[in-house]
């Protein structure tokens, strides 16, 4: 189907790219990303996703939208507490952009349900909170064969990495399993400026825009760190773990399984 | 001996390991840092008999657990 003139206008600075044009907008257009998570990383890589013109955008997440979240959470606003945040974020998106077409998804993802939520997309952007979704995720992502962005925020600090199936490591290549509940310091203990999301969660929008058209280097056996007090931005290699327990020669997790939770993690923000 | 750690070049004894390294840099959580030597994983529990060596290019990986 050919762009409308509204379209056209809308999606012009996309356009005037040479690596974008109609077909890399069309692209866009049919592409289908999940985001799980509508927090401080998942907002802002909604809103630019939403606003690029993203055909399907899911979202996944249980909570409400808190008071204490508005400080990053930037596609929630604060008429919307109380609101469930997959509807808050759906509303923001809609509004951005009436072209593109929100699944919210008001649900914990957990082993049972992770595989069926992911088959329908594209491309995963994990913007979890915790060890065991992020675990979780990654699992199903390399036993789904999808490709999908990790990302990580606190303090004044983030990372990410993509996996791309069979083509480099998985974020259990780097970190084996996750560190018992407490034994590393989360937001919620320790604090996050609002901004280190929204420059990594708009990193992570990137990787899936440029997944999506098939244009440049994806951080693919990279995890690249983000130190905001030192101004500092750096593209670490990661190695390839042949013994990795998920993407390795002889995997030992063969379905995707949930960690225990800790317990302040359920009360979730 | 001159090792890199972190993209920068300094000076330590001759005969550090991993765990001393991680001792050095008083690294927050040093029980859940990864390490790669030479764009290589140093397995768990042998970072205390990993000795590094001239030249080594170190980089610490750490959990990053925030999100939303």
């Amino acid at each position: 189907m050919a762009f409308t003139d509204a379209q056209l206008e809308r999606y012009s600075r996309h356009i005037l790219l040479s690596e974008v044009g109609v077909k890399g907008q069309k692209k866009l257009q049919s592409a289908k990303v999940l985001i799980i998570g509508a927090g401080g990383l998942g907002a802002p890589a909604a809103l630019y996703l939403a606003a690029a013109g993203v055909g399907t955008i899911g979202i996944a997440d249980a909570d409400a939208v808190d008071l204490s979240n508005l400080q990053r959470q930037v596609i929630h606003a604060t008429p919307d507490v109380g609101k469930a945040k997959v509807i808050s974020a759906k509303e923001t998106m809609e509004a951005i952009n009436p072209d593109v077409t929100v699944n919210a998804c008001r649900m914990f993802v957990n082993a049972g349900n992770v595989m069926d939520l992911i088959s329908g997309y594209d491309f995963i952007i994990d913007g979890t909170d915790n060890f065991p979704a992020k675990f979780l995720i990654n699992d199903a992502c390399v036993l789904g064969k999808k490709p999908f962005s990790h990302a990580g925020i606190i303090r004044f600090k983030g990372q990410l990495t993509t996996y791309v199936p069979g083509q480099g490591p998985c974020y259990r290549c780097v970190f084996k399993q996750p560190p018992p509940p407490d034994a590393v310091p989360t937001c919620r203990q320790a604090g996050v400026i609002g901004a280190v999301g929204g420059v990594i969660g708009s990193l992570q929008a990137m990787e899936a825009v440029k997944y999506i058209l098939s244009k440049g280097d994806l951080l693919t056996g990279f995890l690249l760190t983000y130190d905001a007090l030192k101004m500092d931005f750096r593209k670490i290699k990661l190695p390839l773990d042949k013994s990795c327990a998920v993407c390795g020669e002889h995997p030992a997790i063969l379905a995707p399984f949930d960690y225990e939770q800790a317990v302040c993690d359920l009360n979730g923000h | 001996m001159k090792i890199t750690l972190a993209g920068e070049k300094k000076e330590y004894e001759e005969g550090l390991t991993v765990a001393g390294l991680i001792a050095l840099q008083q690294v927050e959580t040093p029980e859940y840092v990864t390490v790669s030597v030479n764009d290589k994983f140093i397995q768990g529990g042998t970072f205390a008999e990993t000795v590094l060596e001239d030249g080594d290019v170190v980089e610490f990986l750490y959990f990053m657990g925030g999100g939303r």
